[in-house]
């Protein structure tokens, strides 16, 4: 790839914090410990490096405290690395958070062009752009009033309006493209599909991975300031979703498997909707796991059960054959192979672990017990923005206001 | 990443504009009397000044050389509103890097147009001082027009020196907090009287002894800059006669090197601001 083809280019870059001990900054501290306040330095990142290509979105994950928004914060130049270089070729645009220098005492349009202009854009552009801001917003009625009579959604919607009409090369977005309602979502999702279709940049950190794994052409995983691995998104995804179970697993309770071993769980694959999904499907899919199970001697009337957890070990559904009355009757040595189907996948978004186990006739006596061994992940789906942990398909009416 | 540069602050322009309304519009938004204030303000402390140094103490003005003006009120004002333009700005700026934590921390744009857009909007008033007071010589018969491009020079060199110091305090104050009290509550009030702003500079004297030893006051005094612009600003307006060309260079390498001094900290300490706060 030719250099020209290269937006942002992070070559071995490392950036330093200082964690003070205590928040004191005073003379008085200065004076008597001959120099300010002690403290720890502590390693955000170490020594990353990647090479974002022109048109692409490049997804950046990793857990809390994995350094993702040092490292976006310092390609936005908010923070200066304390080694390597970063060099950006484009008007970068980043929507770290909406809103910030919103004057409360101003009205919304006096706000939209001084925070255009906090963003860079030239009052010529903010005029031309002016009322698809505020029509994007959909605050034509309040542009007027003082943004401290605004709702926090409201405040919300005029920040990304602004941030995404600045008409940038790259942009820069952590974590803000759940804001707002449903409609406005939609306006944001499009509005976004309609920025990559242009073939800009767009750097991404998010904590969905299905919506990672749709959008992003290149994922790097970081894990305590530094870069653990780079590449496909698929690959990369999986990998990070298996060292989170084992994070947060420090009494090695999830994966543990026993059994007596007349069975063996091979391995389970998904389906969403008919097809192969990794491990990742919506809200509503219609959802498949595919037991890939061998049977070591002959069994008589064996059961195959799961059982669904949430990562703080909420039991979500504990099912069997013998409960959803299916007999498998002798099964001879060698392999066979269980469908355990969902008809429609009504719990929300979240990362959910399956446990699989092969008993005999009564359930008691385990040939293979592989617990919360499965991870998979739930996307939002069509459920959009419900709590908890399953959707009621519930609706709402109007009898009399 | 590389430190604000010159061009940057250049094409900043619709953002410093922006930024200078904020604060001018946030100033007075909410009050009854909104922008009156910036006139009632320093008409308050003339009153307040002339009622305690004129009044009661007696304090003499001069005879303006050129003008024939002996008015103690007119006096006062001609250098105490360049004082208020650098004490006010020097005050404020302390803040501007404090009170934008949220946006430093979150958006990219060149630091420096903090303290400068809140100097421009300090100058707003300055300059709406400086009218009012234009008007009032010519009430007293005085036609200051006359005097104007002299004026206009000493404003340009008062901002360029008063920014140089607002940057550099502005950004130690993010490092050093006490910075905000030593200088707001002390620093600045000590400030004004050992300015020649309510007495006047013969007042002074030449010499004082001091525990045994001889001090050159009158001379340590006129190493003070802004001593020097406030007996500028009045030669100017009261006495309507033109600073000796010394004085003038004597401002312009005071404004130079606290502009370049104030750039040279600012850039230094600016990067690492986003941690700071």
């Amino acid at each position: 790839m030719s250099d020209d083809d290269i937006v942002i280019r992070v070559d071995n870059v490392s950036k330093r914090f200082r964690l003070y001990h205590e928040l004191n900054r005073s003379l008085k501290a200065t004076v008597f410990r001959q120099g300010r306040a002690k403290y720890e330095e502590f390693w955000a990142l170490q020594n990353v490096s990647f090479e974002v290509p022109r048109g692409t979105t490049y997804g950046l994950i990793g857990q809390n405290g994995s350094g993702k928004s040092t490292l976006l914060k310092c390609i936005a130049k908010i923070l200066r690395p304390d080694g390597g270089t970063i060099t950006v070729d484009g008007k970068i645009s980043a929507l770290l958070e909406l809103g910030a220098g919103f004057h409360p005492e101003l009205s919304g349009r006096d706000n939209v062009f001084l925070n255009a202009a906090i963003l860079g854009l030239s009052e010529k552009d903010v005029k031309k752009s002016f009322d698809n801001i505020v029509e994007f917003a959909g605050l034509e009625q309040f542009i007027d009033t003082p943004v401290k009579n605004y709702s926090s959604g409201m405040y919300v919607r005029l920040g990304f309006s602004v941030a995404i009409n600045v008409d940038p090369d790259i942009l820069l977005v952590d974590e803000v493209l759940a804001v707002g309602d449903e409609t406005f979502q939609r306006k944001c999702s499009e509005k976004f599909a309609q920025f990559r279709a242009e073939g800009k940049t767009v750097v991404l950190v998010s904590h969905g991975m299905g919506s990672m794994r749709m959008l992003c052409t290149e994922v790097a995983l970081l894990e305590h300031g530094r870069m653990l691995t780079k590449g496909e998104p698929d690959d990369v995804i999986q990998e990070y979703l298996g060292d989170v179970v084992e994070e947060r697993d420090p009494d090695g309770e999830f994966g543990q498997r026993w059994g007596s071993g007349e069975a063996t769980i091979e391995s389970v694959e998904f389906f969403a909707n008919g097809k192969p999904v990794g491990s990742h499907a919506n809200c509503g899919d219609r959802l498949v796991a595919r037991l890939h199970l061998r049977a070591n001697e002959r069994l008589n009337h064996p059961v195959v059960g799961v059982v669904v957890t949430t990562m703080e070990g909420v039991h979500v559904n504990g099912t069997n054959t013998r409960l959803g009355s299916v007999d498998l009757g002798i099964v001879e040595p060698g392999q066979f192979t269980i469908d355990w189907e969902v008809p429609r996948l009504d719990i929300l978004r979240g990362v959910y672990l399956l446990s699989v186990a092969v008993t005999d006739e009564t359930t008691l006596g385990h040939y293979d017990y592989r617990q919360r061994s499965f991870p998979f992940t739930v996307e939002i789906g069509d459920a959009l923005f419900e709590e908890g942990v399953m959707t009621l398909r519930s609706s709402w009416s109007v009898i009399d206001v | 990443m590389s430190n604000t540069t010159l061009t940057e602050i250049v094409h900043s322009t619709d953002l410093i504009k922006n930024l200078t309304l904020r604060e001018l519009r946030g100033k007075y938004r909410s009050s009854v009397l909104g922008w009156l204030w910036s006139l009632l303000n320093p008409l308050s402390t003339i009153l307040t000044y002339w009622f305690v140094f004129g009044l009661i103490l007696q304090l003499p003005a001069t005879v303006g050389t050129e003008t024939g003006l002996d008015n103690f009120p007119v006096y006062l004002m001609c250098g105490l509103f360049p004082w208020a333009f650098f004490s006010s700005c020097v005050n404020g700026s302390m803040g501007v890097i404090v009170g934008n934590a949220a946006l430093i921390k979150k958006v990219y744009f060149p630091r420096a147009v903090l303290p400068l857009s809140y100097v421009l909007s300090i100058l707003v008033n300055f300059c709406i001082e400086m009218t009012v007071l234009i008007v009032l010589l010519a009430l007293f018969g005085v036609n200051a027009l006359v005097v104007l491009p002299w004026l206009l020079i000493l404003m340009i060199m008062l901002v360029i020196f008063t920014l140089g110091i607002s940057m550099a305090v502005s950004v130690l104050n993010a490092y050093l907090r006490d910075l905000q009290h030593l200088i707001g509550s002390v620093l600045l009030q000590v400030m004004f009287y050992l300015n020649p702003i309510v007495y006047r500079i013969t007042d002074v004297p030449q010499n004082v002894n001091l525990l045994g030893f001889s001090v050159p006051l009158r001379a340590i005094y006129l190493k003070n800059p802004m001593a020097r612009f406030v007996m500028a600003f009045r030669r100017v307006l009261y006495d309507g006669a033109a600073p000796p060309l010394k004085d003038f260079a004597f401002l312009g390498a005071a404004s130079v090197a606290s502009i370049v001094l104030g750039w040279m900290l600012f850039s230094r300490l600016e990067w690492r601001m986003a941690e700071e706060l």
